[in-house]
C-alpha cells in the first residue's frame, strides 16, 4: 500500500549567532495507511521537530534546509503559510500535550467542531451539528447532546484530550501528528486516551506519528518504532523488535533504563552521561562518547541506517564493512 | 577580571542583539552624545550661561552662527539676556537628566521594594499596596507631581522651598511613576515565591527578608531596567513640562523646559532659536532614550514582539 | 521497633481556601470554599526507610511532602520529627538542617542567579557548619564529587548544566546540611529515563551510605518500587492502602491500587490489553460521599455511599492497612498481583 506520509532526508536547521544548529539531519521513514509510527527518544532528541516540521508549525527562526515532505504524494514542505494551514486540518490533524493550547476558550466545543468540519467538508449547519455530537460521543464524552454546548474550561483535563481528539479527527484527515498526547493526563486516563486513539486510528485507515517519551505508550500502540537521538534517527523498525530486542546501543540502553514493574533490582542499569547540546554533537556517531561498544570508526564516520535483521540502525557495529566486532557483543538486559 | 567582565559582555547574547540593530545603535549614539554633553558641560560648553558677569546684554538676541547676522561665537545664537543658546542646552541637559535619572531612581527603589514585599508577603498587604497603586494610576502622573509640588511649596517657606526645589522635582516625578515598577514586581515575585529554589531556602530556614532580597530579587529586576529605562524618557519630559509650566526647578538652575518656556515667548518675534533648539535637544535625548527601552524590551524577551 | 521514628505523620490534614474573591462571590451569592488537599493521614517512617507515597495528580502527596518539611502548616492533627512537634524542632537549627528536600523541576529548585558553588554552600552557611572560605570551598567541592560532579562544576551556573546533572546539584545542596532525613518530592519525573536510573542509584547508593531516611513521592509504580520499603496509596487526599512494597505489588488489595497497576502500559509486549479505570478523579472541593472512590469502584454498594472505610488490615494479610469496605468484608476478588499471570515469570529481554 502506498505510504501516507513519506520523510525523505529531512534536515531542519536553527540560524543562530555563533552558527547554524542543525537540529534534524537525514530523518527519512514513511507511514502507511491505518499505520501508527511511534517517534520516541529523550527530550532535546528532535521528536517534536520531526512532528512540528510535518505540519509546518516550526518555531523560528527553525527552518527545513534540505530534504522533502510527501503527503499521498504531493511536495508539503515547500507550501506557503495559508496553503499548509488549509492542509492543517483537512488532510493532517494535530494533538499536543496541553489540550488547551488547542482549544479557543471563547468557542464551545460543538462550535469549534462544526468550523472544522465545515471548513473542509461541505455540511449544512444541522449536518454538522450531529455529526459533532457524533464525534463527542465517538471520544468518549458522556451526554454528548449536552455536552456539545459547554465551553473548553467546563471540560476535566481528560476529557478534553478527547475533545482534542474529536477535533483533529473531524474532518477525517489522513494523518494525525500526536505530540504527547497522553503526558500531561494520568495513569488512568491515559489508557483510556491511548485506547481510543488507537481504535480510531484502525477504523478510519488514518495514518499516526506518536511523538512520546513514554516506551509503554509505544509498546502498546505503535505499529512500527523510531527512536531519535541527537536528531537522527538511531534505529527504526517493527515495535516488538525495538522494544524486546533492540540492536542499536542507544535503543539498548532506553530499554533497559525503564525501572522493572515486576521486581525490585539492586541496581538501576542507565546510560552514563547526557544526550550532547545541538552546539556539540561529536564527530562521527552522536552517540559515541556514551556508548559502551565504541571503537575507533564510531569517532571518525557517521553510521546510515543499517539493516539489522528486523530493525534498521544507525550503528557501525552491525557494518559487514566494520573491522569485525561481533554484534553480538551487544547485552541486552 | 575587569578584562573578563568586559569580554563577557561583548560576547552576549545581548550585545549581539545590539549590534544587529541599527535602531539600538543610533539611538546609543545619540543618547551618548546627549549625556556626554551634559556630564561634560563644564569642559566643553564655548561659555557658562550661569556666569553673569561674562553676559554682555549686547550680545542678546544673535541668531545662530550660520544665519548672515550670525555670530561664530555664539554656534546656536543668543537669548535676551545674551547667553549662548548651545551651552543653556548642554547646562540644561544636566539638569533634565539629573531630574530624570534620580527621580527614575527614586520611583525604581520605592516600586521595586513595594511591588517585592506585595507579591512575596500577599494576602492584605497585597491588597492595600495595589489598590493603592490602582487609585494612582487613574491619576496622569503630571497630575500627581503637580500636586506634590504644590503640597511642598504652600507647606515650606519660600527660601527653604527654593533651597530644595530639586529635591522637590525629583520626588514629584519619581513617587508618580512608582505603581509600574511596583505593579511589574508584584508580577514576576508571584511567580518566583512558588518556585523550587525559593521552597528549599525556606526548608533550610533562611529568613523571609534575606529570601526576599538575595533569592527573588535577582530574578524580578530584568523588567524593572525595561521600564527604567522607558521611564527616564518620560520622567525628563515630565520635567521639562513641570519646568514649562513654571513650577519645576527654579530658574536659577534652568533645565531644558526652562529654557524652552523662556524662548517660546519670543517665538513669534522671530527669534525662533532660542525655543527650538533646546526642544529638539530634548527630543534628540527622550526619542533616543525610548527607542532605547524599546529595543532592550524586544532583546530581552524576544516573545512579545 | 523500640527506636522512634524519623518521622510521623498523625492525622494530618490540610484545607486550602479557595474562594473567589470577595466581591465576585458577594455577587454570585456563593460562599467559601475549601480544597482539602490532604484528609486524615497518618503514617511513621522508621530510621534508614524509605516511605513512598503514590497517586495520581491532586492526590495531596505533594502537600504531605511540604507539611512535613513544614511549608505548610497543617490545619489538623501534627508531624513528629523524632518524637518532637515539627514546629519546635523546625525552630531549633540543630534539629532542622537534618530534614532537607529535593523538589521534581531540575530547572526551578536551583536559584537561576547563583553559582552553583554558592547554591551548595547556602545550608552550610546558614547552619554555620565550615569555618573559613577554604573549608567551605572544600567542602562543596566534596559534596559535589559525592554526586558525581567535578568540584570545578561549582564555578558554573545552573544553566549550564543538563537536567539530570541539576538534579545532582539539587541532591548535593539537600546532603549540604548532613540531613538525616530526605523529603524527595518526583525527583526523576522530569527527568529523562536513561538519567532517571542514574539519578535514583545515586539516592539508593547514598541512603546505604549515610543511613538516611526517605519520604520519596512519585506517581511512577516502577520507579517507587525500585526505592521503597513501604508504599503509601493516596486517592482525593486521602491514605487507601498502607503495605510493604512487595506485599503491595505482589497482594494489592484496595480496588484503586488494583486499577492503578492495571493502567500501566504493558512493556512486555504480550498483547495485555490495559484495563482502563472507568471515570475520573473527582473535584477535591467536592468530594464523594463515603469512599472517595466510590464513584469508579467495581465493588462499590451502599455502604461504601454512605460510610467512609477505615484504614484496616485485611484479613489474613497483617502487614497491609486498606480503606475499602469491600476487603474488610471480604467481598473483594483474591489477592493476586495485577497482570501476574502474565508479568510473573517473564525473563525480559529487553528489561
Amino acid at each position: 500500500m502506498a505510504a501516507i506520509l513519506e520523510v525523505r532526508d529531512l534536515r531542519v536547521e536553527f540560524p543562530t549567532r555563533r552558527g547554524t544548529l542543525t537540529a534534524l539531519d537525514g530523518v527519512s521513514f514513511d507511514i502507511a495507511p491505518g499505520e501508527v509510527l511511534g517517534v520516541v527518544g529523550e527530550s532535546g532528541a528532535g521528536k517534536s521537530m520531526t512532528g512540528a516540521a510535518i505540519i509546518g508549525l516550526l518555531e523560528p527562526p527553525g527552518r527545513i534546509a534540505g530534504g522533502e515532505i510527501l503527503l499521498n504524494g504531493k511536495r508539503i514542505d515547500r507550501l506557503p503559510y495559508e496553503q499548509m494551514r488549509r492542509i492543517r486540518g483537512k488532510e493532517i490533524g494535530a494533538i499536543f500535550q496541553d489540550p488547551l493550547t488547542t482549544l479557543n476558550p471563547l468557542y464551545t466545543v460543538g462550535r469549534q467542531l462544526v468550523e472544522t468540519m465545515q471548513t473542509h467538508l461541505p455540511l449544512s449547519d444541522r449536518d454538522a451539528r450531529q455529526r459533532a455530537i457524533g464525534w463527542l460521543e465517538m471520544v468518549g464524552i458522556p451526554a454528548a447532546a449536552q455536552r456539545v454546548d459547554s465551553y473548553p474550561h467546563e471540560f476535566s483535563g481528560g476529557m478534553r484530550q478527547r475533545v482534542v481528539i474529536a477535533l483533529a479527527l473531524c474532518a477525517e484527515p489522513a494523518l494525525i501528528v500526536a505530540d504527547e498526547p497522553t503526558t500531561a493526563l494520568d495513569v488512568s486516563i491515559q489508557a483510556q486516551i491511548i485506547a481510543l486513539l488507537k481504535r480510531l486510528a484502525r477504523e478510519k485507515g488514518t495514518a499516526m506519528m506518536l511523538v512520546t517519551h513514554d516506551m509503554g505508550v509505544i509498546a502498546e500502540t505503535a505499529d512500527r518504532v523510531a527512536v531519535m537521538y541527537a536528531g537522527r534517527i538511531a534505529e527504526i523498525g517493527p515495535v516488538r523488535s525495538v522494544v524486546k530486542s533492540p540492536k542499536h546501543p542507544y535503543s539498548v540502553g532506553l530499554m533497559s533504563s525503564i525501572p522493572p514493574l515486576d521486581r525490585r533490582v539492586a541496581q538501576l542499569s542507565g546510560i552514563e552521561g547526557a544526550m550532547p547540546r545541538l552546539s556539540a554533537i561529536p564527530q562521527g556517531c552522536a552517540f559515541n562518547p556514551r556508548c559502551p561498544h565504541v571503537f575507533a570508526r564510531c569517532r571518525q564516520d557517521r553510521p546510515e541506517l543499517i539493516e539489522t535483521g528486523t530493525t534498521r540502525a544507525a550503528c557501525w557495529l552491525y557494518d559487514p564493512a566494520s573491522e569485525k566486532r561481533a554484534p553480538e557483543a551487544v547485552q541486552h538486559g | 577580571m575587569a578584562a573578563g567582565a568586559l569580554g563577557r559582555v561583548l560576547d552576549s547574547d545581548l550585545f549581539w542583539s545590539f549590534r544587529r540593530s541599527p535602531v539600538a545603535v543610533v539611538s546609543a549614539v545619540v543618547a551618548l552624545v546627549c549625556v556626554l554633553g551634559a556630564v561634560l558641560a563644564p569642559l566643553l560648553a564655548p561659555h557658562n550661561p550661569f556666569d553673569l558677569a561674562s553676559l554682555n546684554l549686547g550680545d542678546a538676541f544673535k541668531p545662530p552662527a550660520w544665519t548672515p547676522e550670525g555670530d561664530a561665537l555664539y554656534p546656536l545664537g543668543t537669548d535676551d539676556q545674551g547667553r549662548d543658546v548651545l551651552s543653556a542646552i548642554m547646562y540644561g541637559a544636566r539638569i533634565s537628566l539629573l531630574v530624570g535619572i534620580s527621580s527614575v531612581v527614586f520611583s525604581t527603589v520605592v516600586g521595586v521594594g513595594i511591588g517585592l514585599l506585595a507579591g512575596y508577603v500577599g494576602g492584605s498587604l497585597d491588597s492595600l499596596l495595589m489598590r493603592i497603586a490602582d487609585i494612582q494610576l487613574t491619576f496622569p502622573s503630571i497630575l500627581i507631581a503637580l500636586l506634590v509640588d504644590g503640597v511642598v511649596r504652600a507647606v515650606l517657606p519660600r527660601e527653604v522651598h527654593d533651597q530644595i526645589a530639586l529635591f522637590v522635582v525629583i520626588f514629584a516625578i519619581g513617587i508618580s511613576a512608582w505603581p509600574q515598577f511596583a505593579r511589574t514586581v508584584r508580577g514576576s515575585t508571584l511567580v518566583e515565591r512558588n518556585k523550587e529554589y525559593v521552597l528549599a531556602a525556606r526548608v533550610i530556614g533562611i529568613s523571609q527578608g534575606r529570601i526576599m532580597l538575595t533569592h527573588v530579587l535577582p530574578n524580578v529586576v530584568g523588567p524593572v531596567l525595561v521600564i527604567a529605562t522607558l521611564g527616564l524618557g518620560g520622567a525628563i519630559l515630565t520635567e521639562a513640562t513641570l519646568s514649562f509650566l513654571g513650577v519645576g526647578v527654579p530658574p536659577t538652575q534652568p533645565s531644558l523646559g526652562t529654557l524652552i518656556r523662556i524662548g517660546n515667548d519670543f517665538l513669534f518675534s522671530g527669534e525662533w532659536w532660542i525655543t527650538i533648539f533646546p526642544g529638539v535637544a530634548l527630543i534628540a535625548m527622550v526619542l533616543s532614550v525610548n527607542l532605547l527601552g524599546d529595543w532592550l524590551r524586544d532583546a530581552l524577551n524576544p516573545r512579545l514582539r | 521497633m523500640a527506636e522512634t521514628p524519623v518521622l510521623v505523620a498523625e492525622d494530618l490534614a490540610k484545607s486550602f481556601d479557595v474562594s473567589r474573591p470577595l466581591l465576585q462571590r458577594l455577587l454570585a451569592g456563593e460562599g467559601r470554599r475549601t480544597l482539602k488537599a490532604v484528609d486524615g493521614v497518618s503514617f511513621d517512617i522508621p530510621k534508614g526507610t524509605t516511605l513512598s507515597l503514590v497517586g495520581e495528580s491532586g492526590c495531596g502527596k505533594s502537600t504531605v511532602a511540604r507539611l512535613v518539611v513544614g511549608l505548610y502548616r497543617p490545619t489538623q492533627g501534627r508531624v513528629l520529627f523524632e518524637g518532637i512537634e515539627l514546629e519546635k524542632a523546625r525552630a531549633n537549627p540543630e534539629t532542622r538542617r537534618r530534614m532537607q528536600m529535593i523538589f521534581q523541576d531540575p530547572y526551578a529548585s536551583l536559584n537561576p542567579r547563583w553559582r552553583v558553588q554558592e547554591i551548595v554552600a547556602e545550608p552550610i552557611r546558614a547552619f554555620g557548619l565550615a569555618q573559613g572560605a577554604a573549608a567551605l570551598r572544600d567542602r562543596v567541592g566534596q559534596l559535589l564529587t559525592q554526586v558525581g560532579l567535578s568540584p570545578l562544576d561549582g564555578e558554573k551556573f545552573p544553566h549550564e548544566f543538563s537536567g539530570g546533572q541539576r538534579q545532582r546539584i539539587s541532591i548535593a545542596r539537600a546532603l549540604s546540611s548532613n540531613p538525616d532525613f530526605l523529603v524527595c518530592d518526583e525527583p526523576t519525573s522530569a527527568l529523562d529515563v536513561s538519567v532517571q536510573a542514574q539519578i535514583l542509584n545515586l539516592m539508593k547508593d547514598l541512603q546505604a551510605r549515610l543511613g538516611l531516611t526517605y519520604l520519596f513521592i512519585s506517581h511512577n509504580l516502577a520507579v517507587v518500587r525500585q526505592v521503597s520499603d513501604r508504599i503509601g496509596v493516596m486517592y482525593l487526599g486521602r491514605l487507601v492502602e498502607l503495605a510493604p512494597a512487595e506485599t503491595l505489588f505482589t497482594a494489592p488489595r484496595h480496588p484503586y491500587t488494583r486499577a492503578l497497576m492495571e493502567a500501566i502500559p504493558d512493556l512486555e509486549m504480550t498483547g495485555r490489553q490495559r484495563i482502563p479505570v472507568g471515570g475520573e478523579v473527582p473535584s477535591p472541593i467536592n468530594p464523594p460521599t463515603g469512599c472517595p472512590f466510590h464513584p469508579r469502584c467495581p465493588l462499590a454498594d451502599a455502604r461504601c455511599k454512605a460510610e467512609m472505610p477505615k484504614l484496616l488490615p485485611p484479613p489474613g494479610q497483617p502487614g497491609t492497612i486498606a480503606a475499602c469496605h469491600a476487603v474488610e468484608e471480604g467481598r473483594d476478588p483474591a489477592p493476586a498481583p495485577a497482570g501476574t499471570d502474565q508479568r510473573i515469570g517473564t525473563t525480559a529481554t529487553a528489561l
